[in-house]
């Protein structure tokens, strides 16, 4: 089992969708949120991902799908 | 009793031990190097500091490492010059440019992190560093990994300038190319860095590393003759430079090395990669993360780590974030060249072209004391400002054709 620190940013049009839920249920990762700061327009959420490397990848490639952007916990890394 | 007391928490103020740890495990906030400043109190004085060595280490007794510097001897201690020329012509009579273009070895700022990294990273018992870039850390990774005998490995995106590789391929790293966007190249360096047992510079010894920008700070209070400055102008990538700058200063007062703090903090971003700028001009907490698109690749963090907590200052100390168009960058990369003989790098244009923003709109004061810190040189990003510099005038190897050049130039 792995696990990932990732943080999403919501813009406003995908505020109201239930993407950590369908991450949790369209692919065999835990999700499990440590800090958010969500608005009515945008937000933030500091999620750790658990399960498999292969699940965590599709898990995430989905979220961008949906529309979100998914970032490492330490945002951007390249300086 | 060590000086570092151990890492804390940003958020939740969880503590844990000083080790190659960066992010707590229970809220996933930023951690940060906390001090036992009683102890550092009894040891550290201006007389100390004023007979220590010429590099940043002479203010060892505030920086994160146990035993004695290792890495980047001859790191910091840059020139802060008067900007005799600058500074009248931006109405302002107390203009100082805190020059890190020409720090040792790789004429940036980041020595400066990187040699408290490197150096604690030796204490932490690790033989291999790391670092993802497309600049100057790679340069000073690269450079002081060589000096210190690390093995060392920089990532950088494949589609790089080949100009900017050779700069790295010269110290004989291992440099890796990844294929893919932006967002993948940086996702994959914090997946390498969680699972391999190097000191990551800017991720697992990040607590460490940011540590080194104070000194900028304690430079300037050093240079002003124990006194911080009304108002500092400082560029923003990460925003984690800001917020060292302001920590720097606090420290300083604490120990009773300067009093009265009011220094304002402004901070410069490109219009191109303005984050942090916009969310401040917005009042607001959250930082939209952008896609850069600025010729200040240096300062091309389109989703930074810390520019919740540059707001913070910025709000608290009334300080400004401005942000300023490519064509200002250039504009502010010549003006510093023409009038102080420094040639920046164009995040130093940011910080010019900000500066001069700020002078014009009457939030800098004639009377007042201005630091701008220069970050870095213009040596590396010529092709910036190539298109902006006009061209040698071309003459015949005789008397009659320079007189004649010379003529039309004077008409």
């Amino acid at each position: 089992m792995a696990n990932l620190k990732v943080r999403i940013t919501f813009p406003e049009d995908k505020i109201k969708e239930p993407i950590i839920y369908n991450a949790g249920k369209n692919y065999k990762v835990v999700t499990n949120i440590r800090r958010a700061d969500v608005t009515e327009k945008t937000g933030w959420v500091d999620l750790e991902l658990v399960g498999e490397v292969e699940e965590i990848e599709n898990a995430i490639a989905g979220m961008k799908d949906a529309g979100v952007k998914v970032d490492p916990i330490e945002r951007n890394i390249i300086e | 009793m060590s000086k570092i007391k151990g890492l804390v928490c940003k958020e939740c103020k969880k503590t844990y031990p000083a080790e190659a740890v960066h992010v707590c495990e229970f809220c996933f906030g930023p951690l940060e190097v906390a001090y036992n400043y009683d102890q550092i109190h009894t040891k550290i004085s201006k007389e100390k500091i004023l007979n220590g060595p010429l590099s940043l280490w002479r203010y060892e007794d505030l920086l994160p490492i146990e035993s004695t510097p290792t890495v980047g001897l001859h790191t910091g201690f840059t020139p802060m010059v008067h900007a005799k020329n600058l500074g009248p012509k931006l109405g302002l009579d107390y203009l100082y440019i805190k020059n890190d273009s020409v720090n040792p070895p790789t004429l940036s700022f980041k020595d400066r992190v990187v040699a408290v990294a490197l150096t604690r990273a030796k204490e932490l018992g690790f033989d291999t560093v790391a670092c993802a870039s497309t600049g100057n850390l790679a340069n000073s990774v690269s450079a002081n990994a060589a000096e210190a005998n690390f093995k060392c490995f920089v990532f950088i995106p494949s589609d790089l300038e080949s100009g900017k590789i050779l700069g790295n391929l010269v110290y004989n790293p291992r440099v890796v190319a990844v294929e893919g966007n932006y967002d993948d190249v940086n996702r994959l360096c914090s997946e390498i860095a969680g699972e391999y047992p190097w000191a990551f510079v800017n991720i697992n010894l990040r607590p460490y590393y940011s540590e080194g920008s104070k000194t900028l700070a304690y430079e300037t209070a050093e240079a002003l003759n124990w006194r911080a400055p009304d108002h500092v102008v400082v560029p923003i990538a990460s925003g984690s430079l800001l917020t060292k700058i302001y920590k720097g200063f606090h420290e300083f007062e604490r120990l009773g090395l300067i009093s009265d703090l009011t220094t304002q903090i402004h901070g410069a971003q490109a219009l191109g990669c303005s984050p942090v700028a916009t969310a401040f001009k917005k009042k607001s907490d959250f930082i939209q993360p952008v896609k850069p698109d600025t010729i200040a690749k240096s300062l091309a963090i389109g989703n930074p780590a810390d520019g919740f907590y540059a707001i913070k200052i910025a709000q608290e100390t009334d300080g400004i974030i401005e942000s300023v168009t490519d064509e200002e960058i250039i504009g502010g990369i010549k003006l510093l060249a023409e009038n102080e003989g420094i040639f920046t790098e164009t995040a130093g244009g940011v910080t010019v072209a900000v500066l001069k923003k700020l002078a014009t709109q009457g939030v800098l004061k004639k009377g007042a004391s201005v630091v701008a810190y220069i970050t870095g040189n213009g040596l590396k990003t010529q092709e910036a400002i190539a298109p902006a510099v006009g061209a040698p005038s071309l003459i015949q190897p005789n008397l009659a054709s320079f007189q004649q050049t010379l003529k039309k130039e004077r008409q």
